[in-house]
């Protein structure tokens, strides 16, 4: 996508709040959600379906309640440590699971997920079950905000973190470690004939796009105020995959643009009818069937290998 | 003679009771281009598997400059200077032509490239170079997949020339490779082998590359070796003209 247009969505992406100031929780919702879908749109380079990675978004959601309850009131320190947690959540998980390929890496993503998920819910003397943890507003570089201003800082931060986050995502799709990762989609015996470790290349991929989950669910955390089980519900997951392939896995912007889509759709549709499900559904065939790229797919469609 | 850099000791494997190596050994030395001749189905390409790591003999060893490796996998295997050519082309077909190269290059490059942009002057100009040896230079920025056959078995041989071998093992270079091609392909890969000092040890069934350009020929036969010498003495061979050559 050509520089000039992703820095007008970017700027439009901004302005919208200033108009419609009940926009300013779906967007960053939307980003949050982007995030976590480029992770899994990042495994479905190596053409790997993970229909769990909403289990990473739930970690680092978590995460951020546990260290805010802990004394930790900083954002941006909250933030890094919640990723961090999602990442080795991710590491941990990924050891196992990239050995795995097509149906049995997405079950098995789906089993370990839900049984995260029966854990949160469960075990209520730590993670408040059902009920959840609250995610309290943190101080922004020693500076406490009350809640409307903290979430507009927040919208805008992660505006921002897409933005620099989405430019790593690209330069690390771009170095051999990403071009192995698309190569192991086509070719994984000469990829080991290369002397390149397929399982290294896959598990520093699971990684990355564990952390991308987390940070995805910290932002949602402290969007919402709250975090439950259900952020790590199978459907979640689905979502995630559905944004994913909706936006289009040929570059970053798909998965924002995926999310952003879905997310808008969603409120629009709910506006209308209490049949949103009909018209986001509908939406969603139309895309499929005749965008087989994605909605990204219809502004890269120029670029053989574009990013 | 210079002590061998790859050597294959007793090697015995079968395939539901079909023998494809029957206590077989070989050896390959320093600067040599062995040809291994034999029927279709006769285990040529098992010996490349097995020299490889794809699959396990059940008894016997690889050595490769005296080292056991007959355990180890491919991508050890590959980063001790082995590299492969295959019958059937091997390659990221969704790729371009240059990325597929480039990603050879940047596997025997050090960790920290591997964060860095896979596109460098210098990858570029090296992968270009090795294209332009096997007539490819034209179709670098074209997806792997969209090559015709011959090309992509080109490719293939490029992509293993990118791993900088010492020891390069080509299954059947030339098949698929138009009449046309097929020697001056052959001539500039050998003038690349000895430019580099590659040893290569290929498997090929024409006949007239093989008295062309091998330093010595291994003539396979169901698992067994029936024939060993220079070109000259091998096809000379009634039973190897009658049963191998197929000519009486």
């Amino acid at each position: 996508m050509p520089t000039i247009i992703a820095a007008a969505a970017v700027l439009v992406i901004a302005l919208l709040p200033v108009a419609a100031p009940w926009l300013q929780f779906v967007l960053t919702l939307a980003i949050a959600k982007g995030f976590a879908a480029l992770g899994v749109a990042v495994l479905l380079r190596a053409g790997l379906i993970s229909i769990g990675h909403a289990m990473f978004f739930a970690a680092s959601a978590y995460a951020v309640a546990f260290l805010a309850r802990a004394g930790v009131n900083d954002l941006g320190l909250l933030l890094i440590l919640s990723v961090l947690g999602g990442a080795l959540v991710g590491a941990v998980a990924g050891s196992f699971l990239v050995r795995y390929r097509a149906i049995f890496f997405a079950m098995l993503n789906l089993a370990v997920s839900m049984v995260f998920y029966a854990l949160c819910a469960k075990l209520y003397g730590v993670t408040g079950g059902t009920d959840g943890k609250p995610v309290p507003v943190p101080a922004v570089f020693g500076v406490v905000l009350g809640e409307p201003a903290f979430k507009s800082v927040l919208f805008y931060l992660s505006l921002g973190l897409m933005v620099l986050v989405g430019l790593a995502v690209q330069r690390y799709l771009n170095s051999p470690l990403g071009h192995a990762l698309s190569a192991v989609h086509t070719n994984e015996i000469r990829l080991e004939y290369l002397g390149i470790p397929v399982w290294a290349v896959l598990l520093i991929a699971y990684v990355v796009s564990a952390a991308l989950a987390g940070l995805g669910g910290a932002i949602a955390g402290f969007a919402i105020g709250r975090v439950v089980p259900d952020f790590a519900f199978w459907t979640a997951s689905g979502h995630l995959v559905l944004i994913a392939v909706l936006g289009g896995i040929g570059g970053v912007p798909g998965a924002f643009i995926g999310a952003l889509f879905l997310e808008l759709l969603h409120s629009a549709a709910v506006t209308v009818t209490d049949s949103w499900n009909l018209i986001v559904g509908m939406a969603l065939i139309i895309v499929i069937m005749f965008m087989p790229k994605g909605i990204y797919g219809l502004f890269a469609r120029k670029e053989a290998t574009g990013l | 003679m210079t002590h061998p850099i790859l050597e294959a000791r007793s090697l015995h494997v079968s395939f539901n009771g079909v023998k494809a190596a029957d206590d077989v050994s070989i050896a390959i030395h320093d600067g040599e281009f062995l040809a291994i001749i034999g029927p279709n189905g006769s285990g040529k390409t098992t010996l490349l598997n097995i020299c490889t790591g794809y699959i396990r003999p059940r008894s016997g060893n690889v050595l490769l400059d005296g080292h056991d490796i007959t355990r180890l996998s491919p991508r050890a295997i590959a980063r001790r200077g082995v590299a492969r050519a295959f019958q059937i082309p091997q390659l990221f077909s969704a790729q371009r032509v240059i990325d597929n190269m480039m990603l050879a290059l940047a596997g025997t490059d050090g960790l920290w490239s591997a964060v860095q942009p896979l596109e460098t002057a210098r990858r570029r100009d090296e992968a270009r170079a090795l294209l332009d040896l096997v007539g490819l230079a034209d179709d670098a920025d074209r997806i792997s997949s969209t090559l015709p056959e011959g090309h992509r078995k080109l490719l293939d041989i490029a992509v293993a020339l990118a791993l900088k071998p010492r020891l390069l093992l080509l299954d059947e270079p030339t098949s698929g490779v138009s009449a046309l091609e097929r020697f001056p392909l052959m001539e500039a890969l050998m003038a690349a082998l000895r430019q580099r000092r590659i040893t290569a040890l290929f498997v090929e069934h024409d006949m007239d590359v093989v008295a062309r350009y091998a330093s010595r020929v291994l003539v396979w036969n169901a698992g067994n070796i029936m024939a060993e010498g220079r070109p000259d003495e091998v096809f000379s061979n009634a039973q190897v003209r009658q049963r191998v050559v197929g000519v009486a």
